[in-house]
């Protein structure tokens, strides 16, 4: 770890959905502020700012991590993916994007990229997930508009199309 | 899916909204551009429930790196007026603390700075010197009180204090066999939406005039008392919204103390002045709504028939009367007698002021605390008269036929057959194996209980049903105030698309994609060949007092008002086709993208071109059939100023709820298990099933939080408890079930579209439903919420003996 100084300004360098970043933040500076108002990156959201809601939740080196309870210089070097980061190419959805889209699993969207990020990185590990697993992993994620009944479906439909796919290849 | 001539509506159709959403593109207040030079507010607030305030210096924050301007409750008073309070008392009601705090979380100052971090930075050189005084933190010590009042020009802490009387309640309770009675008190909680509240304002010295972005939800009855406050005439407020706001449930109402907090800020600045929420801030000082001590007494015959009602109902809104407060009180006033034929009721309505942060809309809005009160009753009916807690609602519900049904006190039933919709929950929703199943349970030994509700679920307010808080001859005085106008614009460009706006100010409830079907339906057009537009600009757009998204008002009013809408440019670029094709008018049909003449296909144009012509050859229109732009305004005639008798129709819409549940008490934890939910709704006409799914999920599990896990909870000094949100504690996946849904559709005859609200149902039947299951699994008169495991837990383990 570099060492730093609380009033000064440090260059920080990351991976940011396949492409490196770069931008000046204070020690002190959020993950959140950092990826929404420095890099413009505003498809993370702040919920709480004390790391309960989840709606900041974004890939670190390959695992889920809340952008609200992480400085920004601590990501440098590090491979981020961002809810940016999962359409495969403007005007196209990921599977799990387009299941929540069937399954009406969002209303106001605000707590969504958090939840997409942490099941993007779930379905990758774990493809044939029963509805009490999902329910237990995304008991991170407070949402206020769906219920989750609609979400927890999506998931479980995105996995189940998931498998269809892998199987066809 | 497709449909050639209509038939939209009705379909769960995709959201057009959800693209963007799930890509990271939403337009959220935070995600947009600020004009370079913007400043960033941070606002320092009250560690104290109630103080007097001696000194505050600024100096040292004044002077502090990045700080544009540093305000308190000195250049607020010098430069603004206090906000409108909704009741005659000599109360004033600032957006900052003036000379005294009187809630934990108050505003004592706020900074602008180049940064947040700056700001923040800079509060903590602000010195503040307190006398702290006593804090009434009950609302029975702050009724009880004769020396310490919130308010110095009130000699009490009671800011408004009226008794109806309705029917002839006095007599029917002499002649009823029995009185049964409950006692509440329903406690504060909160929708809490996940994105917080945000303001972006401007000040123009040169025109004496306001520019204000916020994620604000309405009711745009706030937009003048807002305008007066800043001491500037309606056209010299612009207010507007962004196009995607991350969830309100009422909530976002009360941002409205900080849009002119955050005005005054930038005038004083001289630059542009953001601020962003936090969540700490939101739990501790952004609105709640109100609690409410409740005892309701009913007059009831040996057949359990509910003959007369007398509510005392105690509602605490806090420290300040915000507007549109007291109206979580009075919004019930018109359904006070719910879903049952009640033709006797009396009515005793306190509003008491106490060191609690103050109140607003929130989801529900004053339905889960008098259907707690009310619906409590109902079982407590059943038990002393040992009757089915079934049979009881059924014997007092309005009768099937008779509607529309004019309740004691005002309020016009629309529509419905609630004998029909609860035969048909009973069968379809499975109570009789569900009471099997209780059955089983407590032969087991467990602690069981089945609890039942019906309600009806009132949309679409009356804009004038708060000034039944006034007496009938303040009322005349006043003017009447009446009425709900909701407004759709209906355009078509000079390339023949269509364009809808609407000033429904939604957040995040599909209301884009609702319009567009609702306009596709009328003009033979697919919903993705209309775009409709929903950020507000109250400069630039057609809207009124009733604007707005609260008391479930989307598609009855504003859907209608679209529809309407739709229907009056239909008239116009029908009456040019007939021109252009030779046919009469009532024989142009929309089909399919074109207009044409019924039942010849051959002679028809494309739907793009006619629509256009307009634009291009107006001379070839025939007069008064222009097709542009139609504006259309609508407001039901029902809703009519409350009466002489104080007869009050608080909402046009009444949508019927028939809920039951079973639920399983942990004898050892005291944790509640739902065992099983149904919900049966009657909306009227269902418009996109998918959202009212959506809606009746995401109603239920905000009032499963409210009936089980959240409470804002105080300490007796005032302190607040519930500070973030690892202790105001919202349900998960782990904690909701899936409801059962059923419907049936009774349409209301006066919305033009036959829809009812329904996005608040199950905040006003839920929390009771619960809560009479758990009184029936352990034998209880008398529970309030929430049901946390620590306080079942008492009723399930035996006191310990003292040794």
């Amino acid at each position: 770890m570099p060492r730093l100084t609380a009033d000064r300004h440090h260059r920080v360098r990351f991976t940011l959905n396949g492409r490196p970043v770069e931008g000046d933040a204070e020690p002190r500076m959020l993950l959140t502020d950092f990826l929404r108002h420095v890099l413009g990156q505003t498809g993370t959201h702040v919920g709480c700012e004390h790391g309960v809601c989840g709606a900041c939740t974004v890939e670190i080196d390959g695992a889920p991590a809340r952008a609200c309870l992480m400085l920004a210089v601590q990501a440098d070097g590090m491979t981020l993916r961002t809810v940016e980061g999962l359409a495969p190419e403007p005007g196209r959805l990921s599977v799990l994007q387009d299941a929540f889209r069937r399954h009406h699993a969002l209303q106001c969207g605000f707590c969504t990229p958090g939840i997409l990020m942490s099941l993007d990185i779930y379905l990758r590990g774990h493809a044939s997930p029963t509805e009490a697993e999902v329910r237990d992993f995304l008991s991170g994620h407070l949402c206020r508009c769906t219920g989750y009944v609609p979400v927890v479906a999506a998931a479980l439909d995105a996995a189940a199309k998931l498998r269809e796919a892998a199987g066809d290849a | 899916m497709t449909a050639s001539g209509g038939g939209w509506l009705g379909q769960s159709i995709e959201r057009v909204e959800d693209a963007n959403l799930l890509t990271g593109r939403g337009r959220y207040i935070d995600d947009l551009a600020v004009r370079t030079g913007t400043l960033h507010a941070a606002i320092l607030r009250s560690p104290h429930a109630h103080a007097r305030i001696r000194s505050i210096d600024v100096a040292a924050a004044r002077t502090a790196p990045g700080v544009g301007a540093v305000l308190t409750g000195a250049e607020v008073t010098a430069l603004s007026s206090s906000l409108a309070v909704g009741v005659r008392a000599p109360i004033q009601s600032w957006p900052i603390a003036v000379d005294r705090v009187r809630y934990v979380g108050e505003p004592i100052a706020v900074v602008v700075a180049t940064d947040r971090y700056l700001a923040e930075d800079a509060l903590e050189l602000i010195e503040v010197e307190y006398e702290p005084l006593p804090a009434l933190v009950d609302p029975r010590d702050a009724l009880a009180s004769t020396e310490l009042f919130l308010h110095d020009g009130l000699k009490s802490n009671v800011a408004s204090d009226r008794s109806f009387r309705y029917g002839d309640p006095e007599a029917a309770f002499a002649k009823a066999a029995r009185k049964i009675s409950v006692s509440i008190h329903y406690p504060r909680n909160s929708c809490t939406p996940i994105e917080t509240y945000g303001v972006v304002a401007e000040y123009d010295a040169n025109e004496d005039a306001y520019d204000v972005l916020a994620n604000f939800m309405g009711p745009f009855t706030m937009h003048p008392v807002m305008a007066r406050s800043l001491k500037v005439p309606g056209n010299r407020f612009r207010l507007r919204t962004p196009p995607d706001s991350g969830g309100s449930f009422g909530v976002k109402q009360g941002v409205f103390p900080y849009i002119v907090l955050m005005a005054l800020a930038a005038r004083v600045a001289g630059k542009p002045v953001k601020w962003v929420e936090d969540r700490l801030e939101h739990l501790a000082a952004s609105v709640s709504a109100t609690n409410r001590m409740t005892t309701l007494d009913a007059a009831v015959e040996s057949d359990g028939r509910v003959v007369a009602l007398a509510w005392d109902q105690v509602e605490d809104v806090g420290a300040h009367i915000r507007a549109p407060e007291p109206a979580t009180l009075y919004r019930m006033q018109g359904n006070l007698t719910g879903a049952y034929a009640i033709r006797h009721v009396a009515v005793r309505n306190r509003v008491v002021l106490t060191n609690k942060t103050p109140t607003g809309l929130n989801r529900g809005f004053g339905g889960p605390q008098v259907y707690y009160a009310l619906e409590r009753l109902m079982q407590r009916v059943a038990v002393e008269l040992n009757l089915d807690p079934l049979e009881v609602i059924r014997r007092n519900l309005v009768p099937a036929g008779a509607f529309p049904y004019r309740t004691a006190t005002g309020g016009l039933l629309d529509s419905g057959n609630y004998q029909q919709a609860v035969d048909t929950a009973v069968q379809d929703g499975g109570l009789a194996e569900l009471q099997a199943r209780r059955d089983q349970a407590r032969a087991e030994g467990r602690l069981y209980g089945i609890g039942l509700t019906a309600a009806v679920e009132p949309s679409v307010s009356n804009m004038g049903y708060v000034t039944a808080v006034l007496t009938p001859e303040e009322r005349r005085k006043a003017g009447p105030k009446n009425g709900a106008q909701a407004t759709a614009t209906i355009a078509v460009d000079p390339s023949g698309s269509v364009t809808v706006h609407i000033a429904s100010a939604p957040q995040g409830q599909g209301h884009r994609t609702v319009a567009a079907q609702i306009v596709a339906d009328a003009l033979g057009l697919k919903p993705s060949d209309v775009r409709v537009v929903t950020d507000l600009d109250t400069a630039r757009d057609a809207w009124s007092i009733a604007s707005g998204n609260y008391s479930s008002r989307f598609a009855a009013a504003v859907g209608g008002a679209v529809h309407l809408a739709a229907m009056q440019i239909k008239g116009k670029l029908a009456r040019g086709a007939a021109a252009q094709l030779n046919v009469p008018t009532d024989e142009i049909e929309f089909a399919n993208g074109k207009i044409g003449a019924k039942g010849n296909p051959d002679n028809a144009i494309a739907f793009g071109r006619l629509a256009a012509a307009s634009h291009w050859s107006p001379g070839v229109v025939p007069d008064g059939a222009q097709a542009l732009r139609e504006t259309v305004f609508w407001s039901p005639p029902q809703l009519e100023a409350p009466g002489d008798l104080d007869e009050t129709n608080s909402s046009l819409c009444h949508g019927f709820i028939f809920d039951f549940c079973g639920v399983e008490v942990d004898r050892v934890t005291g944790a509640l298990r739902i065992d099983k939910y149904v919900t049966m709704h009657d909306c009227g006409t269902i418009l996109h099933p998918g959202m009212v799914a959506g809606q009746v999920t995401g109603g239920f599990a905000h009032a499963l939080g409210a009936a089980v896990y959240e409470e804002f909870a105080y300490a007796p000094d005032g302190a607040f408890l519930s500070g973030t949100f690892a202790d105001y504690l919202l349900p998960t996946t782990m904690e909701v079930p899936a409801p059962v849904i059923l419907h049936m559709e009774s349409p209301s005859p006066f919305t033009p579209l036959g829809a009812k609200g329904v996005g608040e149902g199950n905040c006003m039947s839920t929390p009771v439903c619960i809560a009479n299951a758990v009184a029936d699994a352990l034998g209880l008169d008398a529970i309030d919420l929430p049901l946390t495991p620590g306080k079942l837990a008492q009723f399930t383990h035996p006191k310990e003996q003292e040794s």
